[in-house]
């Protein structure tokens, strides 16, 4: 591949982070619980998606994110009050620049009157800092042009930051004004900042750089201009001028440097504080190369932090501890966080004396020290730094586990083939070959388990995209939503991930559109008017479980009994218990919304929804209370891989049916057995009468049902509730099997989930229990619809 | 096996031929990934009385299509004389069961002469042209619809 395009690429997935790690801090700030490291963090994310866009020549996001970050930046340093109505604002925007993103790595373009609409939002939020929107240039200048703020007196610089005349004369005309000087009570620095090429590589802008910095406090700055070369020698790609600034300032030199932190990598830096010791001294002529001294810039502030924790472990410490921190933090990995060097400063260090001061005050200057080549993942392990210390992950092609796992698969099968073999050929279960296969078969089992766990994922990565769509679909039906997610650290294998992600968004629009009541009908049923839309996920009995719950007005009863009778899905006179009826709405051709909206309607119903998690083997159902909402659940097995079953026999097929439905097996007696009408048979179980369905008739393989009380009757439950009475010849046993798609090569078929391959490597079909029991169920209604395949 | 029969103009291509009943029928070489013979297959339920059912293919399931059934030709009561042309259609692969494998055949796009106006529906659908080879008549197969038609999605 183009190398600039697997950049370009990494930079994609890199936002993909930082825009979730962005969505993150907004939804705290929302929710009032951000603290300042949350803003910071937002910040930064914003700031390295712009970066990035720079080096990429992305006008457009860049132009988004340059007036989201300038919002976020009047917030972080306390000149705009976080209000309930500027996080709503910025989250609303987040949406926007994520479109933008998304448009420039796929080529598209985001609509022009949202993408107008947010800027204009995002400048009015700014509006009063006219200073920063003139020196932006209004939004609709080519962004490379950027003014530079150089003034004592708050005028701006007309000049562009390449006019490097227009900045001599500025700066000199500036430098004589000693008579301008500042408050005694504020600090002197001096800082030295000498950009390399790479920090513009990086779309950098020293202009910026400098304008934060005047932010501080008062500026004066020195244009170095020594090694400018003559104008025949000058190469564009080369950096040639540096600038020496005064600053006045009570802010400490964290914070200075702090607005160094996205270049630092990418440039020579000296801060002093006049009248003290240089802080940082970094050499420029001791014949270290550039990429030498900026490892030893950034190395030098670890080398403080170092030095601090070896005087908190004692004076003892060996005196190469420090240096050996140092080494082994390169300047490649940014991520080193504070936590990790803290850890290995003490295991180098003897345990802290208890007189010692403690390290608690260090991380500040560590997190704006650490080296910001690739900011992102230095803010987010910043940002994280507490929490996720040292998690040692690899990236691993997907290619390569699902070989892996299709391998794991094959021995799985080949084992029970050994298996089998064995014992059909009657050696004793205590012999040594038996015995050895026995320790095989765990053996293969938790290797089979081990490879599934390489594949979940948290189901994260669906449920982060869910926030955007409530409030997107709460702004379109002028509802006020608070989406309440739990969790999202529920793992699943990541090929039912990716298919998760329709259905929940599915079911999430409805709740907003249908469940829940725009704020006046909340009113009068004494409700808040703002609606709670609950998703959960959890772990129930080897199943991911997700729950959809709202508080809005819960199922129309009448009306979908209505619906459904006007369809014609069910007959007038049909009995039918509340569950049922709610359960009605999984019907194919069944949408209550009486006006189509844009949202939810579109003549697709839950039906689609119902399919979809049917055909992951997962089984969708509905509660609902009238006037207290109503509460989906899905239930989805943790892989699509492997599958508890039991091996039966119907129709001298071998068949096997999933362990999870089952509840029982039993011999039904004659007695038990009683037919209603024709041929409908039901069976008495203990005190309930449940249809009793032969599988082989169900599924075509014969006319006429076997005499019950010669076969098997295993009792299942659907998720939809309701239970029958399977039919079969008999039962072989339970077995692990490895699924195996049958749409692959060919289609879904009514009644089978999925086939698998037996041990004596045959195909066996794997029986889709929901089917069976609702296609007998709703029989006399399904019938008109049933479509012949092509032939 | 026949000589090459090569005398036309022409990009040349390489086909399989084999017999279903009394006739002769080919398909291009490239769609063809093996040939094996007949393993009995699991049946489907619900499906039409062309499809055999599904094998196990080193791992995959493969759906065999008795062509002779499909084509409306014999329905084959498959024995251990038949083979089993595992063939790839579009990102699918699939098995066709076959009486024999009779000939590799090697001709130029010229060659191939319009299917006649024949009534049949079938034919219409899967024979895409009709070759001479010595004297033989050769069908050339389409697989694009071998397979029942994909129940369309209500989406």
């Amino acid at each position: 591949m183009d190398p600039f395009e697997s950049i370009k690429q990494t930079f994609f997935q890199e936002c993909d982070e930082l825009l979730t790690d962005a969505e993150q801090g907004l939804l705290a700030m929302e929710s009032g619980e951000a603290d300042d490291e949350t803003i910071n963090a937002v910040f930064r994310a914003v700031h390295s998606v712009k970066g990035g866009a720079g080096a990429f020549g992305l006008e457009d996001l860049i132009r988004f994110a340059h007036v989201f970050e300038t919002v976020m930046d009047e917030i972080r340093s306390g000149k705009m009050e976080l209000t309930d109505e500027v996080a709503k604002t910025l989250l609303r925007a987040f949406d926007v620049l994520a479109d933008h993103v998304a448009a420039a790595r796929d080529g598209g373009k985001v609509e022009e009157g949202r993408s107008q609409g947010a800027y204009g939002e995002l400048r009015g939020l700014i509006g009063g800092e006219e200073e920063d929107d003139d020196a932006m240039g209004g939004g609709d200048e080519d962004f490379g042009f950027v003014p530079l703020t150089l003034s004592i007196e708050g005028e701006d610089a007309p000049g562009g930051f390449i006019d490097l005349d227009a900045q001599n004369a500025e700066a000199g005309v500036e430098l004589p004004a000693p008579d301008q000087a500042p408050q005694d009570e504020l600090a002197s620095w001096t800082v030295e900042f000498s950009p390399k090429s790479e920090m513009y590589a990086k779309a950098n802008e020293a202009g910026l750089v400098l304008r934060e910095l005047a932010r501080l406090g008062e500026t004066r700055v020195t244009l170095i201009d020594e090694t400018l070369p003559p104008l025949d020698q000058l190469s564009a790609e080369q950096a040639y001028v540096s600038w020496r600034i005064q600053l006045f300032t009570d802010s400490d030199e964290a914070s200075i440097r702090e607005v160094f932190e996205f270049v630092e990598d990418d440039c020579n830096l000296i801060i002093t504080r006049d009248g003290a010791e240089p802080s940082v001294a970094a050499p420029t002529d001791d014949g270290l190369s550039d990429d030498d001294r900026a490892a030893a810039d950034s190395a030098n502030a670890d080398l403080d932090i170092a030095a601090l924790l070896a005087r908190v472990g004692g004076g003892d410490a060996p005196a190469e501890a420090a240096p050996e921190i140092v080494a082994e933090a390169p300047p490649e990995a940014p991520a080193e966080d504070v936590a990790a060097l803290i850890a290995r400063a003490q295991s180098v260090a003897p345990p802290p004396a208890a007189k010692a001061p403690t390290p608690a005050p260090t991380p500040p200057p560590v997190a704006a020290a650490a080296p910001a080549a690739a900011a992102a993942p230095a803010a987010a392990a910043a940002n994280a730094a507490p929490a996720a210390a040292a998690s040692v992950t690899i990236r691993v092609d997907l290619d390569r586990v699902d070989r892996l796992i299709n391998a794991v698969g094959e021995l799985v099968i080949q084992q029970a083939m050994l298996s089998q073999r064995v014992l059909e050929s009657g050696l004793a279960r205590s012999s040594n070959v038996a015995l050895g296969l026995e320790d095989l078969e765990l053996l293969t089992r938790e290797i089979q388990d081990s490879v599934m766990a390489i594949r979940a994922q948290p189901v994260k990565s669906v449920f982060q995209r869910m926030p955007r769509l409530a409030r997107e679909v709460a702004d379109m039906t002028g509802k006020r939503v608070k989406l309440v997610m739990e969790g999202e650290g529920t793992e699943v294998d990541k090929t039912v991930i990716e298919r998760l992600a329709d259905p929940i968004t599915h079911m999430l629009r409805n709740a907003i559109d249908h469940g829940l009541e725009d704020p006046e009908g909340r009113a009068e049923a004494g409700k808040p008017a703002e609606g709670v839309v609950r998703l959960r996920a959890l772990h129930r009995g080897g199943r991911i479980v997700i729950e959809l719950q709202d508080d809005g007005r819960g199922i129309n009863r009448p009306r979908v009994r209505g619906i459904a009778v006007a369809r014609g899905l069910i007959t007038e006179d049909q009995v039918l218990s509340d569950e049922e009826i709610d359960n009605l709405i999984f019907l194919p051709g069944f949408s209550t919304a009486e006006v189509i909206s844009d949202i939810s309607g579109r003549g697709v119903g839950m039906d689609v929804v119902r399919r979809s998690i049917q055909g992951l083997g997962g089984r969708i159902s509905i509660s609902s209370e009238p006037g207290k909402g109503s509460k989906f659940t899905m239930s989805l097995p943790l892989t699509l891989a492997v599958l508890d079953g039991m091996v039966v026999t119907a129709a001298e097929q071998t068949l096997v049916a999933p362990l999870s439905a089952i509840v029982e097996s039993l011999t039904p007696r004659t007695e038990d057995v009683h037919y209603i009408g024709g041929k409908d048979a039901v069976i008495r179980i203990r005190d309930t009468f449940v249809p009793l369905i032969d599988v082989g008739v169900a599924l075509g393989f014969r006319e006429t049902a076997i005499d019950p009380a010669s076969g098997v009757a295993v009792l299942v439950e659907s998720e939809g509730g309701g239970k029958a009475a399977l039919l079969v010849e008999a039962i072989q046993g339970q077995r692990q099997v490895v699924i195996k798609s049958l749409e692959a090569n060919y289609q879904q078929i009514d009644g089978v989930a999925a086939a698998t391959i037996l041990g004596d490597g045959r195909v066996a079909l794997i029986l889709d229990v929901d089917a069976l029991v609702t296609t007998q169920r709703r029989k006399p209604a399904a019938r008109p619809s049933e479509k012949r395949m092509a032939s | 096996m026949t000589a090459p029969v090569t005398t036309s103009t022409g990009p040349s291509r390489e086909l399989i031929a084999f017999r279903i009943g009394d006739q002769e029928f080919c398909v291009d070489i490239m769609q063809v990934r093996e040939i094996r013979g007949w393993t009995t297959a699991t049946p489907l339920p619900r499906t039409p009385a062309y499809m055999k059912g599904v094998i196990n293919l080193r791992g995959a399931v493969l759906p065999i299509v008795d062509l002779g059934a499909r084509l409306g030709l014999t329905t084959a009561e498959p024995s251990a004389r038949h083979v089993i042309m595992v063939v790839n259609q579009g990102h699918r692969t699939l098995g066709l069961l076959v009486e024999a494998v009779s000939d590799i055949i090697n001709v130029t796009e010229d060659m191939v002469q319009p299917t006649p106006d024949v009534a049949c529906d079938q034919v219409k659908t899967f024979v895409k042209g009709l070759f001479a080879i010595e004297g033989r008549m050769v069908s050339l197969i389409s697989l694009d619809r071998v397979l029942p038609e994909i129940e369309a999605e209500a989406a």
